[in-house]
C-alpha cells in the first residue's frame, strides 16, 4: 500500500469511529487528540480496526505513534507497504 | 467455546456485548429473564406502556458535543446522537421548606437561583463548580474522601449543602448519608453541569437500539438463560452452567449480576469474599392521567423534595420514607410531539426487609396503602392530580429483586465499588452497578470500559 492508500485506510477508520465528525478539514500535522477530542478509548478503536481490517498488530507501547495522521502513516508504512489495497 | 460470556442483558451487559461483537469475538449474553433491560426495562399493563425506572437520562449534552460521557458512549458504540433522539428537560426543582432551587441543562440557571436564595454562597458555589470541573475521576487520591466533609469546607450554609446532596444521592448514591467525593463529582457533572433528557419513546428505544446493534454485529443473546454456576478449574473460569443444566464454555466471563451475586456463582470452593451489600432501595408509584400534567399547571420535569431542613439518605425504619421523594413527569421534556398519556411517577426510599417479609395478600394491601401515602406526600409539592388518575402501578424493593437479582433490591448496588472490575480469578470480571458507574449512561459506560480493558486486548 502507498502512503496515500494508508491515509485512506486511517481516514476510513476515523469515519466509523466518529460518524458525526467532518473529516474533510482534518490537518494531518495536528494531533487527533486535539482536533477530534479522541481519548484513549478511541485510540484502542483505531488499533482494533487496523487489526480487524488489515491484520496489523500494534503493541500497546506503540500507541503513541498514532498521535496524528502524519505520524500514524509514517508508523504504519513499514507494516503495511506489502499489503494489497482492497 | 465462546471468547466471552456476559452475564446479564441490562444496559452494561448489552453495551459490553456490542464492543466485543464489534471486534469479531464469539460472544454470548445470558439473561435470566424473559426480557432484556434488567433494572431499567419496560412493560405493558392494561393496554398502556410503562418504563420500569426511567425518569431521565443524565449526562445530556447537545448534539455535536465532543467531550463527556454521552459523546464517548456514542463513539464507542458507533451510534449517532439521533439514534437515541433525546429531548432535553423543561426544567427541574429542588424544594425544601421555604426555599426552592430551579435548574435546567444550563448551569447558569442554578447559579442564579443560588445567588437569589443564598446570596452569600454564590462565590462558594462557583468554587465548588470549578473544583468539580477539574476533578479527575480516576486519577485522583481524593476519590474516596467524604463528600460531606469536602462540600462543607466549600459551602458554609448547611441548608444549601442538603439541597445539593438531595438530587445527587437520589440519582446515584449507594452509600447511606454520604457519598464518596469522586461519586459526588461525577453525579454533580452528570446532573447539573451536563443535564437531563429523555427519548420520546422512553427506555425501550435505548434498549431496542442496543440489541439491534448487538445482533447486527453477530452477538448471541439467550433469554431465560439464568446462570447457576461459574465453572472454575485450576484458578480460571472455564464457562458457566445454566439453570437448565446446559453447560457453556468460554475463555472469559464478564458479569453484571453484582459483586456478591457473582462471587456466589463461583464454584471454586473458596470461601467467597462478600462485601457489605447495598441497602438503599425504592418504592415507585406510577399514575396515568386523563390529561397532560401541564394542563394542571405542572411544568417541572423532576421535582426533588424534602420536608425538613435535613435530608436523610438512609434505610427508612418504616416501609417507606415519605419525608422526601422524587416526582417525575415524563411528559415534561421538550419533545416535538406530546406524549399520548399524562404520567406522574414518584420515587421514595423503601425498606427491603419490610417488603420482602410480607405474604402475598399483605403485600397487595400494603402496596395500596403506601401508594396513597407516597402520593399524598408528593402532592404537597406539585398540583394535586389525584382526581385525574386513570390507572396506577407501583413497584417495591421486592420487584427490583425479581427483575435484577440484586441483593436487597439495592438500586445502586454495594457501597464499595470495584473500580477496576477485577475479581480473584484472572479471567472473571464484573461490570455495571457494582463496578462503579450507576444510572443508564453510567452502566453503559461501565460495560464499554470493562470490555475494553479486560476482554479486547489479546
Ligand atoms: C426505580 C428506578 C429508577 C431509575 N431511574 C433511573 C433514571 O431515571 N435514570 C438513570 O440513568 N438510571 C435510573 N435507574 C438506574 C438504572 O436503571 C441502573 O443503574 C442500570 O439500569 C443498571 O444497569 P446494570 O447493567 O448495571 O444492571 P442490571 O440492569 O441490574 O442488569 C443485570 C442483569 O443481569 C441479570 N442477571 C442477574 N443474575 C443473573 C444470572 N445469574 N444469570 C443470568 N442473568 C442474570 C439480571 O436479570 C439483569 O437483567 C433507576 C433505577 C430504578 C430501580
Amino acid at each position: 500500500m502507498t502512503d496515500a492508500a494508508i491515509r485512506e485506510v486511517v481516514l476510513g477508520i476515523l469515519e466509523s469511529i466518529a460518524p458525526d465528525e467532518d473529516l474533510t478539514q482534518l490537518d494531518d500535522a495536528i494531533n487527533f487528540r486535539d482536533q477530534l477530542e479522541l481519548d484513549s478509548m478511541d485510540f484502542l478503536d483505531i488499533v482494533m480496526e487496523l487489526r480487524k481490517r488489515h491484520r496489523v498488530q500494534i503493541p500497546e507501547d506503540d500507541y503513541v505513534n498514532l498521535a496524528s495522521m502524519n505520524s500514524t502513516v509514517a508508523y504504519l508504512t513499514p507494516m503495511m507497504k506489502d499489503i494489497e489495497k482492497v | 467455546m465462546y471468547d466471552t460470556i456476559i452475564i446479564g442483558a441490562g444496559m452494561s451487559g448489552l453495551a459490553a456485548g456490542i464492543r466485543l461483537a464489534m471486534f469479531d469475538q464469539r460472544v454470548c449474553v445470558l439473561e435470566r429473564h424473559t426480557t432484556i433491560g434488567g433494572l431499567n426495562s419496560f412493560y405493558r399493563l392494561r393496554g398502556r406502556d410503562y418504563d420500569v425506572g426511567l425518569h431521565a437520562l443524565t449526562n445530556i449534552t447537545p448534539k455535536g458535543t465532543k467531550k463527556g460521557p454521552l459523546a464517548k458512549l456514542l463513539r464507542q458504540l458507533r451510534m449517532s446522537w439521533d439514534d437515541f433522539a433525546i429531548s432535553s428537560q423543561l426544567g427541574s426543582k429542588i424544594i425544601f421548606p421555604g426555599v426552592q432551587l430551579r435548574f435546567d441543562n444550563d448551569i447558569a440557571l442554578l447559579r442564579s437561583e443560588v445567588k437569589n436564595e443564598f446570596p452569600d454562597q454564590v462565590d462558594n458555589f462557583d468554587r465548588l463548580i470549578s473544583e468539580i470541573a477539574d476533578f479527575d475521576d480516576l486519577g485522583s487520591d481524593e476519590q474516596h474522601i467524604s463528600a460531606r466533609v469536602r462540600v462543607a469546607e466549600i459551602i458554609s450554609d448547611p441548608l444549601l449543602v442538603e439541597m445539593l446532596f438531595c438530587p445527587l444521592m437520589f440519582y446515584g448514591s449507594a452509600r447511606e448519608q454520604d457519598m464518596d467525593w469522586g461519586q459526588f463529582s461525577i453525579m454533580f457533572r452528570s446532573i447539573f453541569l451536563e443535564g437531563l433528557g429523555r427519548p420520546h419513546a422512553g427506555v425501550r428505544l435505548i434498549l431496542k437500539q442496543l440489541v439491534r446493534k448487538y445482533r447486527e454485529l453477530g452477538g448471541e443473546l439467550k433469554l431465560r438463560a439464568g446462570v447457576k454456576e461459574i465453572v472454575v478449574d485450576g484458578g480460571h473460569a472455564t464457562g458457566v452452567i445454566l439453570e437448565s443444566g446446559e453447560q457453556l464454555e468460554a475463555r472469559r466471563v464478564l458479569s453484571s449480576a453484582g459483586w456478591n451475586e457473582t462471587m456466589r456463582l463461583c464454584d471454586d470452593g473458596q470461601p467467597v469474599t462478600l462485601r457489605q451489600s447495598g441497602r438503599l432501595s425504592f418504592c415507585e408509584t406510577i399514575a396515568s392521567l386523563d390529561l397532560q400534567p401541564q394542563e394542571l399547571g405542572h411544568r417541572a420535569t423532576v421535582t426533588f423534595f424534602n420536608d425538613s431542613n435535613k435530608f436523610q439518605w438512609s434505610v427508612p425504619e418504616g416501609p417507606c420514607d415519605v419525608r422526601s421523594g422524587v416526582i417525575c413527569s415524563p411528559n415534561n421534556f421538550a419533545y416535538d410531539e406530546a406524549l399520548d398519556l399524562g404520567t406522574m411517577r414518584i420515587t421514595a426510599l423503601a425498606n427491603f426487609d419490610y417488603w420482602h417479609g410480607l405474604d402475598q395478600r399483605q403485600y397487595q394491601l400494603e402496596k395500596l396503602r403506601w401508594y396513597e401515602r407516597i402520593t399524598a406526600s408528593a402532592v404537597r409539592f406539585v398540583p394535586d392530580y389525584r382526581s385525574r388518575v386513570l390507572d396506577t402501578d407501583m413497584f417495591t424493593p421486592q420487584t427490583i429483586v425479581r427483575f435484577t437479582g440484586h441483593d436487597n433490591g439495592a438500586v445502586y448496588g454495594a457501597p464499595e465499588k470495584q473500580l477496576n472490575g477485577c475479581t480473584h480469578l484472572p479471567n472473571l470480571f464484573i461490570c455495571g452497578t457494582d463496578q462503579g458507574f450507576v444510572g443508564i449512561i453510567g452502566s453503559i459506560l461501565s460495560g464499554i470500559s470493562m470490555a475494553n480493558q479486560h476482554c479486547l486486548r489479546d
